[in-house]
């Protein structure tokens, strides 16, 4: 402490200085702030400091009035300095239009979108949702499906072999006859999932790519409720006036079978590009559970029946969202990942 | 498969619309993929009579003819040499034009002004001739258009045929499916100029003879039935013009008349038929029998085929000529030379024939309709029909009845239909004589004996075994669209959802939320190791096994982004992984993982456009938050590589870290983590009463020496703290010069649950965690 100022005209000083605040700027509030404040040199933590060597009355005083200066001044600077940052976060001419700071914002893969959607739409009507395993039995892939592999309808499902009697599963099927095999019905399920086959990378084909299967076994599920199930579905997951199509096809799982139609959403069915002049888009294939893959599985396919279908949510995401080459699916560019992202 | 509108209209004796068939069809389940409307490009040419022909006068090789229109004559220069007065030619005018845009006009050709001309069949795209005009032979007047007179203008349709269908591989077939929608009944084309159909071959067991060739069928399963007729002096040569209109409106190429006769039949009632040379047919016998270990032979397209003992082989006395239903040897081929025919009419096994392409790598038209199965039922109609076909095309004298080799005949198969179990599958009320009608419109014959019905399958239907293929038909016949749509009761499913399901959508809205994108890459790989799975059949060196971790899949994609320039990146993808056990299945592991690099936030102008890039200390905290939600039981322990997640067994489940990558100058650096999904275990949160009592806070900067790590120092304060200290945390850490070891700076927070705690209690804890800190890892509060 300076020797030539008693504490009482250190004191009368300071309290000036109190009253110079409000017009600081943000430099001379700091070095108040140490100047006075500081822990180890501050003018105010000094004169509290040397409070016990004074005289009792001196003390008294002396004390009380460094205190309240002490409180004083820390309000006062406290006040300039949210004064100060108000004015900076708004000056007189704040403009609102600078960017906003933002955080990065990640997207779900628009496949799993769509993925989650479909299986959202069906647990509306009761089903729940399973996986099985990707790396597969011959057995579960094909034979418990009525498909035998000296049949031409094996064709379309050139198969990875990883062993004999082992393979990359070709279809998420498999998983039906799984589950068929655990529990005795009523069974709804709908199990998405990765299926290979061995298509060159291009612009249409994938070697991996993403599959829903669908199933429903109980009494009295007729082709009715089929048809009820799958309308109810595209008419929530496109809109409630899709036109849907129902045409007879074969698959060796189901029979009756059907390939699900839509009608284009782009030429409203007269016939475009997008559906190869057809009118109609095939958005699944699918039918009445065939009574050789109940009674693969333990199923009593007098008592039950029931329906199955399957679909391709790569090509899907692809008719949403116009994406032209099923590889960008695949290649993680992240500016198109980033297109998918939630805030967008 | 293409079918011909024409040939269709022949089959129901109607005319057909050509819009209506492709939807009727397409709802039946045989797919209409394309409409061609054939020789549209021909509606300028027209029927032209040349009344005269003169030599032009200034060159000998062009002839000046006077044409005919109908209505006026056109003087025409011609180059042909075969053009006569007195016949009728396809005359495009002048004015018109002609297939591939060529638009003709009136021209001087040396001298003379020619108008329009005479069109061989290349010119108009109908065939490879260009040696001579088109020489005409029909009864319509001149000025008629060349596509009303011939059979020309036709309308190709494109189906999609399913693989239980081969019916609907020939005409007979979808006739017989637009019959059933349409009405009436269905009846073989009439061939022009062809005789009736000879007697029906002879039926013998395992051997016979016809026209002195023997006959034997030694390899019965491979071969249940085999025919043969044999026709002699035919002339081999081109095809009349509407047989080879008919083979060009299915898209199918004329050969000669032999040739093609067989392919029409082929077209029409789908019986793949072999002509042999006889004169080639040596020792004037014919052996169907598996191949012999080691043999050989030629194909056709003269490339040698090595055979197995499953093969079932055409033979002659010396020995293979065929393969059977895959394609014929080249040495048996009918040649312009060729004067006697051996025809051959044949059912091969469906999954023989199979095998058989299937390991010769060939497919042909012949072996893709046997595989699928041909009528075994409907060989002697097309055996006759062939011979009186290639009679009326090429000529011949009339054959004995051919011979049909057939030594386990079968009988029509049976199948049972409850109209009840109808109407369980279908869902709507179906009458008896309702799925009666079906089913006999569609060529079933029923005989109702009980409350069955008793249903006789035809030979073309080889895909109708059991009571729900017939459903199907029924189904199919009343139209699928005429099915009500209409949401019915059900009950609720007994398969539980699977709980994993849930914690991979909780992860993913997790890491999206702090920025990272969800990627999918291949899972197959070209990297290999000691664990990894192998492809056994993989398309390229590039996917030759199963991927093992999702980090390198995910680097690989940092740097495809890097190339195209972007600097942040941030992905996550959860996916299978899969190793190697050495069991026939690797074991599959479901994993998440994320790698990130560039800003750790977007470049703000607040902060001159200046984010700090990620670091390691990110990705420990991607892990540790992941593994929270994900990882199950486990502890994060830190390794000379960045961090692990060890399980409960200590057994590592994850891992976080700096990656490795091929970095431009310009990029980050690129960090990760990967973490095993454990089972997910449902485990509520238990709620903690809120405090009511202030706390006390005491910050302290602490001197660790080298080697003394904060997870000891955060032990000991807490053990030796007790149960006051309710929050221990780190804010800061100062390495200084000449520093031995680091400061690092915690934030202990004190509370009593039921009061409000003194100064001196939090004083006196402190104390005690600084002693302890001191005695057991010479740690020491640093000075101010």
């Amino acid at each position: 402490m300076p020797d030539a100022t008693t504490p009482r005209e250190e004191l009368d000083r300071i309290a000036q200085v109190v009253a110079e605040v409000a017009t600081a700027d943000a430099t001379m509030l700091a070095e108040l702030r140490t100047s006075h404040l500081g822990r180890k040199s501050g003018k105010l933590t000094q004169i509290l400091r040397s409070l016990p060597g004074l005289p009792a009355d001196e003390r008294r005083e002396v004390g009380r009035r460094a205190n309240e200066l002490k409180r004083a001044l820390e309000a006062a600077i406290e006040a300039r300095e949210r004064q100060l940052a108000e004015e900076h976060a708004a000056p007189a001419d704040f403009d609102g239009s600078m960017p906003a700071r933002l955080a990065w914002q990640g997207a779900i893969h628009p496949v799993q979108a769509v993925v989650d959607e479909i299986c959202a739409i069906f647990r509306e009507i009761g089903f729940s949702r399973v996986t099985g395993p990707e790396a597969e039995t011959e057995d579960y892939n094909f034979t418990k499906l009525n498909m035998p592999l000296d049949h031409p309808a094996a064709d379309a499902h050139d198969t990875f072999y990883l062993g004999a009697g082992t393979l990359l599963r070709t279809h998420t099927s498999p998983v039906q006859a799984r589950i068929m095999e655990r529990h005795q019905p009523p069974i709804r399920i709908v199990v998405p999932g990765r299926a290979y086959r061995r298509d060159a990378f291009d612009p249409s084909h994938s070697p991996v790519f993403e599959q829903i299967e669908g199933l429903a076994v109980d009494e009295g599920i007729s082709f009715v409720d089929f048809k009820a199930a799958i309308d109810f579905f595209v008419k929530r997951f496109f809109s409630p006036d899709t036109i849907v199509r129902f045409r007879p096809s074969f698959f060796p799982f189901t029979e009756p079978s059907a390939e699900v139609d839509v009608q284009c959403r782009i030429c409203r069915g007269s016939g475009c590009p997008t559906c190869k002049q057809s009118g109609y888009l095939e958005i699944m294939g699918a039918g009445m559970v065939h009574p050789a893959v109940f009674e693969n599985c333990g199923i009593d396919a007098e008592r039950y029946t029931g329906y199955a279908f399957g679909m391709g949510p790569d090509r899907i995401t692809m008719l949403r969202h116009g994406i032209p080459d099923i590889r960008l699916l695949y290649e993680s560019d992240i500016r198109f990942l980033s297109q998918f992202s939630a805030g967008r | 498969m293409n079918v011909s509108l024409n040939w269709l209209s022949a089959f129901l004796g109607r005319d057909l619309d050509a819009d209506d068939v492709s939807r009727r069809l397409t709802m039946l389940g045989a797919t209409v993929e394309g409409v061609e409307r054939l020789n549209e490009e021909l509606g300028d040419v027209i029927i032209g009579f040349v009344e005269q022909v003169e030599r032009h006068p200034d060159a000998d090789r062009l002839s000046l003819c006077q044409v005919n229109d109908g209505q006026q004559v056109h003087e025409v220069v011609c180059g042909a040499t075969n053009v006569r007065a007195g016949r009728k030619y396809p005359y495009a005018p002048a004015g018109g034009v002609l297939p591939g845009g060529f638009k003709l006009s009136a021209r001087k050709i040396r001298g003379v002004v020619s108008n329009g001309m005479l069109c061989s069949p290349r010119e108009l795209g109908l065939g490879a001739d260009h040696e001579g005009i088109m020489d005409l032979e029909t009864d319509a007047a001149p000025g008629t258009r060349l596509v009303d007179a011939l059979p020309l203008k036709d309308v190709r349709l494109e189906l999609d045929v399913t693989a239980n269908r081969p019916d609907l591989l020939a005409h007979k077939g979808v006739a017989r499916e637009l019959a059933a929608v349409y009405g009436g009944a269905i009846r073989l084309p009439a061939i022009p100029g062809m005789p009736g159909v000879g007697p029906a071959p002879r039926t013998v067991k395992r051997q016979g003879r016809v026209e002195g060739v023997e006959v034997t069928i030694e390899d019965v399963e491979g071969c249940p039935r085999y025919m043969a007729a044999v026709i002699r002096g035919v002339t081999v040569g081109p095809s009349p013009d509407w047989l080879q209109a008919r083979l060009r409106s299915v898209g199918a190429r004329p050969i000669n008349n032999v040739v093609d006769a067989t392919n029409y039949v082929l077209y029409e009632l789908n019986q793949p038929m072999h002509a042999f040379d006889l004169a080639n047919v040596r020792g004037r016998r014919i052996v169907v029998r598996q191949a012999l270990p080691g043999e050989r032979i030629v194909t056709l397209d003269g490339e040698p085929r090595d055979l197995t003992p499953d093969m079932t082989m055409i033979c002659d006395g010396e020995g293979a000529t065929a393969i059977a239903g895959v394609m014929g040897g080249r040495d048996s081929e009918v040649t312009g030379e060729t004067a006697d025919l051996l025809l051959e009419c044949a059912y091969f096994d469906p999954k023989r024939i199979r095998r058989t392409r299937q390991a010769l790598k060939m497919s042909t038209d012949a072996s893709y309709r046997f595989e699928r199965g041909i009528d075994l039922e409907g060989m002697s109609e097309a055996l006759r029909r062939a011979v009186a076909l290639i009679r009326a095309v090429a000529g011949g004298t009339e054959p004995e009845a051919g011979i049909d080799v057939f030594p386990r005949p079968a009988k029509p198969r049976t199948v049972f239909l409850r109209p009840a179990r109808v109407e369980q599958l279908l869902g709507v009320p179906l009458s008896r004589d309702a799925i009666e009608g079906y089913l006999v419109r569609l060529g079933f014959p029923v005989v109702p004996k009980d409350e069955r019905l008793h249903v006789q399958v035809p030979g073309w239907r080889p895909d109708v075994t059991r009571e729900i293929d017939l459903i199907e038909e029924v189904a199919r016949l009343r139209g699928y669209d005429t099915f009500p749509v209409e949401m019915r009761p059900f009950r609720a499913s007994v398969v539980p959802s699977d709980p994993m399901e849930e914690v991979k959508g909780r992860v993913r809205v997790l890491l999206t939320g702090l920025g990272l994108s969800e990627a999918r890459s291949l899972s197959l790989t070209a990297k290999g190791g000691a664990d990894a799975f192998r492809v056994l059949n993989p398309l390229s060196a590039e996917d030759a096994y199963l991927r093992r971790d999702l980090l390198s899949g995910l680097v690989r994609s940092v740097e495809r982004n890097w190339a195209v320039r972007e600097r942040d990146v941030r992905l996550f993808e959860i996916g299978v992984t899969f190793r190697a056990t050495g069991g026939p299945l690797p074991e599959q592991t479901l994993r998440v993982a994320g790698a990130v690099t560039g800003g750790r936030e977007p470049a703000h102008w607040s902060a001159s456009g200046k984010a700090a890039d990620y670091d390691a200390w990110d990705v420990k905290g991607l892990l540790e938050t992941v593994a929270g939600m994900a990882g199950g039981e486990g502890r994060l322990v830190t390794v000379a590589d960045g961090w692990e997640w060890r399980d409960a067994a200590d057994a590592r489940r994850g891992w976080a870290g700096r990656l490795q990558a091929d970095r431009p100058a310009w990029a980050g650096e690129v960090f990760g983590f990967e973490l095993d999904f454990a089972p997910a275990e449902r485990s509520d949160i238990r709620f903690e009463p809120l405090p009511t009592t202030p706390p006390v806070e005491r910050d302290v900067a602490l001197l660790l020496p080298s080697g003394v790590t904060a997870a000891q120092v955060g032990e000991v304060i807490r053990e030796a703290a007790g149960a006051l200290l309710a929050d221990l945390t780190v804010f800061d850490e100062y390495r200084g010069k000449g520093m031995s070891g680091r400061s690092v700076a915690w934030r202990l927070v004190f509370r009593a649950p039921d009061r409000t705690l003194k100064d001196e209690e939090a004083d006196a804890a402190l104390a005690r965690a600084l002693a302890a800190l001191e005695e057991q890892l010479g740690v020491e509060r640093r000075q101010a």
